[in-house]
């Protein structure tokens, strides 16, 4: 009788933390993509900051209330800027942070072309 | 020829990499975003830390002047400090002051306006850190300007209010 009650009780267990796991794991993903705005170079994932903390329990709440990732980062921006998420949009502000890989990869490619032919 | 090339580009790129690094220093960390209109939503609840009771800011901010949203707790140091402000700030006629008390204790922070003054008109909880976030917010203190009728952040204080945002609230109200 207390072999199958304990057994029950781990499967309870088991099912709970599961259940636990899963709500938290979305948090996870998307706390990861959310600067921590107080501490530097931290995301809100890795942060234990009363903001970051704070940041977690809403963003909890939001996925309760059903929006969807997009919806909870579309949110944040218009509370905290772009500058809160770790994509940044392309803008004038941001295109030679886009571009300018673009340009050395180019730029490189012609250097090592003109090497190969010049042999 | 080309010795002196290559002597001129890292002097060249040295410096330009130094002059960089020294205009960040000038930089300031905190970093705060532009106020759109669109920013705060007023339509979230909070419960009062007075009563049981819970109300919609919104509601909050219904007559024709200003409000000034203040963000304390009892165990925030530099809320001790701008405490005498929002004491002074009181006897304006059309602002009215609004507490959020963040993260903090009911007991503490009834006792800390008992030691130090009740400054606020209303004052909501916030045991979550989750309604200050609706403002934008950072932690504590902070401070924000709000028109009443047109619901937009007039001004945002980030830390404690000294002389400077005393003055500046005092002129833009009146």
């Amino acid at each position: 009788m207390m072999k199958i009650l304990f057994r029950l009780l781990i499967i309870l267990l088991f099912f709970q933390n599961y259940s636990l796991a899963e709500t938290s794991q979305e948090v996870d993903k998307i706390s990861k993509n959310l600067r921590c705005l107080i501490c530097q170079g931290q995301s809100v994932y890795d942060s234990q900051s009363d903001f970051a903390l704070s940041m977690k329990i809403l963003i909890q709440n939001k996925i309760d209330e059903g929006k969807n990732d997009e919806q909870i980062y579309e949110y944040l921006k218009a509370k905290y800027g772009e500058w809160i998420v770790y994509d940044p949009e392309i803008n004038k502000n941001t295109i030679l942070l886009w571009v300018l890989p673009l340009i050395l990869f180019v730029f490189g490619g012609i250097l090592i072309l003109r090497k190969v032919s010049i042999k | 020829m080309s010795k002196n090339i290559k002597l001129i580009s890292i002097v060249l790129i040295t410096l330009f990499s130094f002059f960089i690094l020294l205009k960040g220093l000038d930089k300031s960390n905190i970093y705060s975003p532009e106020i759109k209109e669109s920013n705060v939503d007023f339509n979230f609840k909070a419960k009062y830390l007075f009563s049981e009771e819970e109300v919609f800011i919104n509601e909050l901010l219904n007559n024709e002047g200003m409000s000034l949203i203040n963000i304390w707790a009892s165990w925030c140091l530099p809320c001790r400090d701008e405490h005498a402000y929002l004491l002074n700030l009181n006897s304006l006629d059309k602002l009215s002051i609004i507490g959020i008390n963040y993260k903090d204790d009911e007991k503490n922070a009834k006792q800390f306006l008992s030691e130090l003054g009740n400054p606020y008109t209303n004052i909501i909880t916030d045991p979550k850190g989750i309604n200050a976030i609706e403002f934008g917010a950072f932690g504590v203190p902070e401070t924000y300007l709000i028109d009443n009728k047109s619901k937009l952040i007039i001004q945002k204080f980030i830390g404690p209010l000294d002389d400077n945002a005393f003055a500046k609230i005092i002129n833009i109200v009146q």
